[in-house]
């Protein structure tokens, strides 16, 4: 230690080292005349060393993602203009610089990576091609020697067979393997600096703790600096040191990670901090008594390819399950992506016709009915969708989706109004607003139009599927307690849908993990979550973010 | 692939077979009869009688439907009525100016159009834009004689760069083969760029809103890289959906640009036979062109596979 501070050339390194690599002072983003802000961000100052990673949180709206366009001068095309402040790195500010001296900065100097890596990539290109296109325009090597760079960049980012990898289109890798193609594109010319919007939020819980560690040991070992947006507190405590919380476009409050999350002096990050769900589930009555309103035995989905040539393949997206559920239950399905949790939610809906087994539904076997015979039970199993912005028509009032279903099964339209009414007022929405079309209304309010929607069929089974996860974690919580008082005043059963064990814990009475297409696990959601049985469940809660952390108790 | 190319041609005989029929029907119970009009206004009942027995028109509707797909099957298309020879050898004789015209019409139309589409999307909204959109209604509009006789007066008639009319076969050398054709092909494709640009605009809008064109300009790439590279590839289906349309279409327009410009083509051998009743000549054109336009049609399947990998067939 003494013999480093005499050396003056450590000495220098290390005056290097103090010397911030990206510093942003009172940068302002203007947004176009007429939007509901004069400002996207506001005044934000920030500054980035090596091996530090500077979490921008904040929720939808914030100006997180606009911050990390701005710095790559990604927002060009958009009507968004920074107006004011400068974006300092390696000695120029960015915001003054030419195009063609921004463009070779890129992926040399900083590099960017994306919250979708489903399609972040050129599905026509094959991976190696894309990767490739970084090493042709940007320096000299030739074919061979850029080929040996994207196979050791390929290792570097943990992907098995890097041939088989690069000879792939996007289609054919999961999630996270694209995402660490995407890593590979954007580190491959070892960048000083790494701005991540979001590239884990789209991910599995197990991909998305992988890819974490992935980020944070190449860091490390690369000394490079890290801008990290995400929404997700779990995240942030995770990999954070440095954090810096935005709402509406201005900064509320920033510090050191533990400082913020352990002691938030900021009422807004207080109340983002509280609303992410605790993984800790609440003790609940069980309802051994009530009646069983669905019952699934040995149910299975096979999908067969019958090609011209060759024998007919079959892949099995769901085999053998037997769930129930009882009135005023909540029973959660969590699975990742591929485990056959959305198939089940289709079959028990009979949106697809399960291949084998039976769903009994009120003591009548549903899965082998079709057309009229069906009819009946179509109205007393309704679905929430995931995302709320799709799952409403856009050229029709919402009264007039509300009120659809029920006049289909012959209620009187004014009845059925009146109804759509009295729900409305129930999910906490004006009731004058039936006739306002969705795109008037927030993710939050729409999705609790969609839930207003369900509950007019009055059904006897409510599936929610992932029905919070494309919501705010603050509007989260609003939902997910609009839902358990839904369950409460309606005595519906509810089948509950989720990737994320978090908000699983915060609804469910029971809890069904599934894996590969089988239930792997089913209890009380409190065994589930306290005394996890089976390795693949054990996995998935060792892989929620900070789950050390018990913010909801805050 | 190889099973996808064996189905769709084994497809083409299905087809062929009812356009045989339906034309063979058609034909016959129109109105008009070829040894009259054959006969010219002077001729007596007898004489038309006698072409009538000539051309086999007095035997049973049944009986010449065989016949003539009993020679269609050994090769053999019939002879003209009008033009008294072979079908087969004055299609022959016709096909190269209308091959040429629909070539060159296509060149024309992708050349043109596909860049304009591009920069029109690549500069969304600017006056470039509004040029494109704003050429493309007009091009919509403007019927094919209108424009060739305005092409004419003042390329050919005016300005004297091109002949007025006519045709040169390609044996006679390549610039009197081009400039012969140059006006009626840039003629023919005016509606086809305006229609080509369009989608292609539409098209690649469409595409530089994915989120990987925003990677690829994290990457460091050039617009024009980005454009070319990442956008059009990704665009290229609808248009060349479009584009393989157009070239189905074509042959109808052709019938109207060889008449302006004069142009002893397929398309005036249609107009001809038509007018004259020509049974055999009719109906080789028509099974012809069905054959043509359904092998437009798997050819542009096939591209798709070409141009998108996650296509398979």
């Amino acid at each position: 230690m003494l013999d480093v501070t005499t050396n003056p050339e450590s000495k220098a390194q290390r005056a290097q080292q103090d010397e911030p690599i990206l510093t942003i002072e009172g940068l302002s983003v203007a947004l176009p005349r007429g939007a509901d802000r004069p400002f996207a961000v506001e005044n934000l100052d920030l500054e980035i060393h090596r091996k530090e990673t500077v979490c921008i949180v904040g929720e939808s709206g914030s100006g997180k993602s606009v911050t990390a366009h701005t710095v790559m001068g990604l927002i060009g095309a958009t009507q968004l203009k920074p107006v004011a402040g400068r974006i300092m790195f390696d000695g120029a500010d960015l915001l003054q610089m030419p195009p063609d001296r921004l463009r070779a900065l890129r992926c040399v100097g900083l590099s960017m990576i994306f919250q979708e890596p489903m399609t972040a990539l050129n599905p026509i290109m094959t991976c190696g091609a894309q990767i490739d296109e970084v090493l042709r325009w940007h320096t000299d090597l030739n074919a061979t020697a850029r080929h040996v760079a994207i196979v050791r960049m390929l290792e570097e980012v943990n992907l098995p067979d890097p041939e088989r990898i690069m000879a792939a289109i996007p289609q054919q890798l999961s999630g996270g393997q694209r995402q660490r193609v995407l890593i590979a594109m954007a580190l491959i010319l070892h960048p000083a600096l790494l701005i991540a919007d979001e590239p884990t939020t789209a991910l599995d819980v197990t991909t998305q703790a992988q890819i974490l560690r992935l980020l944070k040991n190449i860091q490390q070992n690369r000394g490079m600096g890290m801008l990290f947006i995400t929404h997700d507190f779990g995240v942030v405590a995770d990999i954070a040191d440095h954090v810096i919380v935005m709402q509406h476009g201005r900064v509320v409050e920033a510090g050191r990670a533990e400082d913020v999350l352990l002691r938030p002096q900021h009422a807004y990050t207080q109340a983002l901090i509280r609303a992410v769900p605790n993984p800790k589930p609440k003790s609940r009555v069980e309802r051994q008594d009530a009646p069983v309103v669905l019952a699934t035995s040995d149910l299975g989905k096979t999908y067969a390819t019958r090609p011209l040539f060759g024998a007919p393949r079959k892949i099995t997206a769901m085999h053998g399950v037997s769930l129930e559920v009882r009135r005023g239950e909540t029973l959660g399905i969590i699975g990742e992506s591929g485990s056959g949790k959305t198939t089940f939610a289709r079959s028990v809906s009979r949106l697809i016709e399960p291949s084998s087994g039976a769903i009994m539904f009120e003591g009548t076997n549903i899965g082998s009915l079709n057309g009229e015979a069906l009819r009946p039970y179509r109205r007393q199993i309704q679905i929430v969708f995931q995302d709320p912005y799709r799952s409403l028509n856009p050229r029709r009032k919402i009264g007039d989706s509300i009120v659809e279903g029920p006049v289909n099964y012959g209620i009187g339209r004014v009845e059925a109004i009146d109804r759509a009414r009295q729900l409305m007022t129930f999910v906490s929405l004006n009731p004058e607003a039936l006739d306002r079309y969705p795109h008037q209304f927030s993710g939050g309010q729409r999705q609790r139009i969609c839930i207003a929607r369900a509950l007019a069929m009055e059904p006897t089974l409510l599936i929610a599927d992932e029905a919070v996860s494309a919501l705010d974690v603050s509007v989260q919580a609003q939902v997910l307690e609009l839902l358990n008082r839904v369950r409460r005043e309606f005595d519906l059963a509810m089948l509950f849908i989720t990737h994320d064990l978090r908000v699983a814990a915060q609804v469910c009475d029971r809890v069904a993990v599934m894996s590969k297409g089988e239930v792997v696990e089913c209890d009380s959601a409190q065994a589930i979550f306290q005394r996890p049985q089976h390795a693949y469940t054990r996995s998935l809660l060792d892989a929620i973010p900070a789950r050390h952390w018990t913010f909801g108790e805050m | 692939m190889a099973a996808f190319v064996i189905r769709r041609i084994l497809a083409t005989i299905p087809v062929l077979g009812m356009v045989a029929v339906i034309v063979f029907l058609i034909l016959r119970l129109t109105p008009g009869d070829p040894a009259t009009l054959l006969a010219g206004d002077n001729a007596t009942l007898a004489q038309i009688e006698e072409i009538r027995r000539h051309l086999g028109l007095d035997r049973s509707i049944v009986v010449q439907f065989v016949s003539w797909i009993g020679h269609l099957l050994r090769g053999d298309f019939g002879e003209s009525f009008f033009f008294k020879m072979p079908v087969a050898a004055l299609i022959a004789d016709r096909i190269q100016p209308t091959l040429s015209l629909a070539l060159m019409t296509l060149i024309f139309t992708i050349v043109i159009a596909v860049p304009m589409g591009v920069i029109a999307a690549n500069r969304r909204g600017t006056w470039v834009d509004h040029a494109v959109m704003t050429f493309s209604v007009g091009g919509f509009s403007i019927p094919v004689f209108v424009l060739g006789y305005l092409l004419i007066y003042v390329f050919a008639i005016r300005l004297n760069w091109f002949p007025v009319q006519g045709f040169k076969s390609f044996d006679a050398g390549i610039r009197p083969f081009l400039s012969h054709l140059l006006l009626p092909s840039l003629t023919l494709s005016v509606v086809y760029i305006a229609l080509v640009a369009r989608i292609a605009r539409a098209s690649v809008i469409e595409v530089l809103n994915e989120d990987y064109i925003r990677t690829a300009y994290s990457k460091g790439l050039t617009n024009r890289v980005v454009l070319t590279q990442h956008a059009l590839r990704n665009a290229a289906i609808p248009i060349v959906t479009v584009i393989g349309m157009g070239v189905a279409l074509l042959i109808g327009g052709a019938v109207v640009i060889e008449s302006v410009y004069n142009i002893p083509g397929l398309g005036r051998l249609t107009v001809d036979a038509v007018l004259s009743r020509d049974y055999p000549t009719i109906q080789a054109m028509v099974l012809l062109f069905s054959f043509i336009y359904v092998m437009i049609n798997m050819l542009v399947d096939l591209s798709y596979a070409v141009l998108d990998p996650r296509i398979r067939y």
